[in-house]
């Protein structure tokens, strides 16, 4: 077994530990949760350590024949960019568990989801075969589901069901996607390189509608305006961990789809770049100005995950070095900030029992750590330099200049959206006169605030050097690039 | 009849003369007191006869001069129908023996059910066909209307006899239409006469009215009124038997009908049959979402599910045939854990079929809670469980026979079905409070559900090797 394989099923094992472990234990059972994901995530850092940063292909790959009458093969490998993908999951899982409390709500069903929900995103980030990808990539519905659903708020019951419903409505478009490319494939076969191959001598006709497939698939859940609907109300009633691991990676699946279904249809991703560029700009403008006009302020995160996303989407429409380097970095910082503001804004909601950011003002020296955690958060997420934002919205908006020029200058509106609603959160909540409705605040505690450093270390790490992840990324896109013939 | 076509038609020769035994046994003996052991015994020959043909047959041999085939298609189906008419038995006792119903003629009318069964998808021949068809009919229109006291199963009954006639009505007027226009009543004579380009007019007529004929036997949409209905009012095994041997038995019917007696016009009957399936599956998923009754509910699920397996017909392909035939195993397979669970739905003793009883399920019972889950969302087809194979088997057939709408067609009706597999998810594990279900399964009804709701996880990992015979099969059918 490799090392991918390990990383894998780790997260499952410990899913099947806690299922034997007695209800009563639940500390223990947090634990045993938390060391699976923590072995997991010192897998995933011995993977990059591994990891051969000149070669842009797939490496530490296995392959297992599965179903070898249909060409399914049990197919793991990682790229640069899939690499960068397993690291957030791990790291992410693991502050979530860790923002996870012992004493939630039957706690064992809670981190047996959690964990297979692990699983299942990294099968995502790791499969090799379409086949595969797609069994991981349904198979985070039912866990998701069940996180909403059981540990979630008032309106859980909608937000689950439309979330599940959503999702798969995208998922089956891009099931008859990648069916339609295999059908084309003489001996049958899902592996990725296989169906490249084929789909890049498919029709540019062909290539335009099955891209769309996948188009419409991966959307759903990257998510790109207008097709969000699920979003705001799944990231609002979802538990805090799990909203935290929405946002933070399972979103990205769609994004990181969307590198893979450019590769194997690239007459297709040609013809879909301006609208990509559109919709990005559209879910970007579209996303801050929603998040500038909430007053909750989870959906007010929720929403500015719509307009993150959009620089996502317009990095890749910028579909070249530049763009994709871009569009990886936002990936990354996104991951990060999201997840630290859910993190955060769950806090601030424990402490208080509100997340009305009309009810709160002032608090800045009652929470001087939630205050400068958020903060830096909120600047990281407004793309200011220092940060790992920077570094994507820079080559996100090179990318773009490349390819459309003077258009730019909507996303700098875009920027300046985020601006807003970001600085808008700072100075009512931390500055100005205290709210005397609200009475004393306790700060981070020491568990918090070791799951909230880790965040914004990282946001901050890789804002300066960022070079720590562009050494894995930068041969994958290289190579990507070359394939797609720009 | 020769020796060697004697021993063809063993398995069938052994359960029809197993039935008359046991029928004399139950008469002389004390009646129902040895109901419960004829029961077993049917259950133990079944799957004895399952054995057989799985382990012993070999390739393909026609008997009664082509009248009766034995290939590898018809041994699969044989398999799938026999194990899943055990898998009842064993299941319904405790059910049966509760309401009073366990007279020995029931697992006999099972068994003589079978055997039409097995005739029909053997059959080489419209007559073969027509006495397989009618031998399984007559045996469950009894079934039925086993409860005699109840109203709605004696409708059942009555309604299903009325339904049923008209059917073979509808398809014994094709079979005469066909036989006079293709001079012929074996299939091996049929496919020379309807060859591209040569069909004449009354050869299609017949072979539209044995479709429509077909179509009601697998409760395909516009043809599926009386399964609502039969559904419901039948015994809760009864109908768990519905819902499972007969439907693989009319599949494979159908599929042995279109591709030996029509295999060269192909393009005549497969739009039809498309109409069908995109019928079933809207109609299915649609229908489904008002049901509160979990009876009815599985009814219309399981017209949906018709939909999909038509939609590897469709394609009018070997790996369509392939893909029907892994379908309806799965199928199969997922009925028998659901109706397992059915069959315990009980609150102080009495059966609820509504299913708002299943609110908060998981905290009472959540091993059972489980299982029906696993098994809700491999009825829905959310990977990675086995019911996505199935769906993803048709899909690929459509796509490769350039179906690509009706691939479309059904990847919508399979999302809006997942609609009602996921309420009863979300009854069992976010429902209010309610008074909940008491009533405890047998072990053989709770063996039954866990080995459903097992193989549906664990046969990701390569769907226990059932597409090598599937393929087999198919391709002894698609020459």
């Amino acid at each position: 077994m490799g090392l991918l394989s390990f990383i894998l099923l780790l997260p499952l094992i410990g899913a099947a530990a806690v299922l034997l472990l007695p209800s009563a234990q639940k500390e223990l059972i947090r634990r045993v949760a938390l060391g699976a994901a923590g072995l997991s995530l010192l897998g995933a850092l011995y993977l990059a350590f591994g990891f051969d940063t000149a070669a842009g292909g797939m490496q530490y790959t296995e392959n297992l024949a599965w179903v070898p009458e249909m060409g399914m093969t049990y197919a793991l490998g990682v790229d640069g960019i899939a690499l960068v993908m397993v690291l957030l999951t791990t790291i992410i899982t693991f502050c979530c568990l860790m923002a996870t409390k012992a004493d939630i709500k039957s706690p064992k069903g809670f981190f047996t989801w959690f964990l297979l929900l692990e699983t299942a995103v990294i099968g995502v980030f790791c499969a090799m075969d379409w086949f595969l990808f797609f069994m991981f990539w349904e198979f985070t519905l039912i866990p998701m589901f069940f996180l909403i659903g059981v540990w979630g708020g008032a309106r859980r019951d909608s937000a689950s069901l439309s979330f599940f419903l959503y999702t798969l409505t995208g998922s089956v478009a891009m099931l008859l996607g990648i069916v339609a490319v295999y059908a084309t494939v003489a001996d049958h076969n899902f592996s990725m390189a296989v169906l490249a191959e084929a789909g890049a001598g498919l029709s540019t006709e062909m290539q335009i509608v099955i891209f769309l497939g996948f188009l419409i698939g991966l959307g759903v859940k990257m998510p790109i305006v207008p097709m969000h609907g699920w979003l705001p109300l799944a990231h609002v009633e979802a538990p805090v961990p799990a909203s935290m691991f929405l946002s933070a990676v399972m979103l990205k699946m769609g994004a990181y789809g969307l590198f893979r279904a450019g590769v194997m249809l690239p007459e297709g991703l040609a013809w879909f770049v301006p609208i990509l560029f559109a919709l990005g700009v559209i879910s970007l403008i579209y996303g801050a100005l929603q998040a500038l006009r909430q007053t909750d302020l989870k959906a007010m995160v929720a929403y500015s995950s719509v307009s993150h996303m959009g620089f996502v989407l317009i990095g890749l429409a910028g579909a070249g070095i530049a763009g994709f380097t871009g569009a990886v970095m936002q990936m990354v910082a996104h991951g990060f900030v999201s997840a630290a503001l859910f993190f955060l804004v769950g806090v601030l909601y424990e402490r208080t029992g509100t997340r009305d950011i009309r009810a709160l003002s002032g608090i800045g020296r009652q929470v001087p750590k939630l205050a400068l955690a958020t903060s830096l958060t909120l600047l990281a997420a407004m793309g200011l330099p220092g940060f790992a934002g920077f570094v994507a919205e820079f080559h996100v908006i090179v990318g773009a200049f490349e390819g459309f020029g003077l258009a730019v200058l909507l996303i700098s509106a875009g920027v300046l959206l985020t601006a807003a609603y970001s600085l808008r959160v700072i100075a009512k909540l931390f500055t100005g006169r205290p709210d005397p409705r609200h009475g004393a605040i306790g700060d981070l505690n020491a568990s918090e605030t070791a799951t909230a450093v880790p965040l914004v270390g990282l946001l901050l790490l890789l804002g300066i050097i960022p070079g720590l992840a562009l050494i894995y990324v930068s041969p994958t896109i290289a190579e990507i690039v070359t394939m797609i013939g720009r | 009849m020769t020796n060697v076509d004697f021993q063809i038609v063993l398995p069938e020769v052994i359960l029809c003369l197993f039935a008359m035994a046991a029928l004399m046994f139950g008469v002389y003996t004390g009646k129902d007191k040895t109901a419960p052991l004829i029961n077993w015994m049917t259950a133990g020959v079944f799957v004895l006869l399952a054995l057989i043909i799985g382990i012993n047959g070999a390739g393909s041999n026609e008997a009664f001069g082509g009248m009766f085939v034995d290939d590898g298609f018809s041994r699969f189906a044989k398999v799938v129908i026999l194990i899943s008419a055990a898998a009842i038995l064993v299941m319904s006792e405790r059910y049966m023996q509760k309401a009073g119903l366990l007279r020995f003629e029931y697992p006999l009318l099972i068994a003589l059910a079978v055997v039409g069964m097995m005739v029909m998808v053997s059959a080489g021949d419209l007559i073969a066909l027509y006495m397989g068809l009618e031998l399984q009919s007559l045996a469950l229109y009894v079934v039925a209307s086993l409860r005699r006291d109840s109203v709605r199963s004696t409708e059942a009954g009555l309604k299903y006899f009325v339904l049923g006639a008209l059917s073979s009505g509808l398809l014994l007027y094709g079979a005469s239409l066909t036989y006079g226009f293709a001079g012929t009543t074996m299939f091996s004579g049929i496919v020379t006469a309807a060859t591209d380009g040569h069909v004449s007019i009354g050869l299609l007529f017949g072979l539209v009215f044995i479709l429509a004929g077909l179509a009601f036997k697998v409760s395909a949409a516009p043809f599926h009124m009386w399964t609502p209905d039969v559904y419901e009012g039948s015994p809760t095994p009864v109908t768990a038997f519905f819902a499972t041997a007969p439907k693989m038995a009319a599949m494979g019917l159908f599929a042995r009908v279109m591709h030996d007696a029509f295999g060269n016009v192909t393009a005549d009957w497969s739009q039809v049959v498309a109409f069908l399936s995109v019928a079933s599956m809207f109609l299915g998923a649609v229908a489904a979402i008002g049901q509160r009754d979990i009876k009815r509910l599985m009814a219309y699920s399981s017209i949906a599910h018709m939909g999909f397996a038509l939609m590897g017909l469709a394609s009018g392909t070997e790996f369509g045939v392939q893909a029907m035939l892994v379908y309806m195993a799965i199928y199969v397979t997922m009925n028998v854990g659901t109706f397992a669970f059915i069959l315990s739905m009980e609150r102080d003793g009495q059966v609820v079929t509504d299913i708002s009883a299943l609110n908060q399920l998981s905290k009472q019972q959540p091993l059972k809670a489980l299982a029906l889950l696993v098994l809700m969302f491999s009825l829905a087809g959310v990977p990675p469980l086995v019911g996505f194979f199935g769906k993803f088997y048709v899909l690929q057939a459509a796509v490769q026979a350039d179906m690509a709408w009706l691939a479309v067609a059904g990847v919508i009706a399979s999302v809006i079905g997942a609609f009602y597999y996921l309420r009863i998810v979300y009854f069992m594990y976010f429902g209010e409070e309610t008074d909940g279900l008491d009533g405890a399964s047998n072990p053989a009804e709770w063996a039954l559900l866990m080995v459903s709701a097992a193989i549906m996880v664990f046969g990701v990992v390569n769907l226990f090797g059932i597409e090598g015979p599937a393929m087999a099969a198919a391709a002894a059918l698609v020459q």
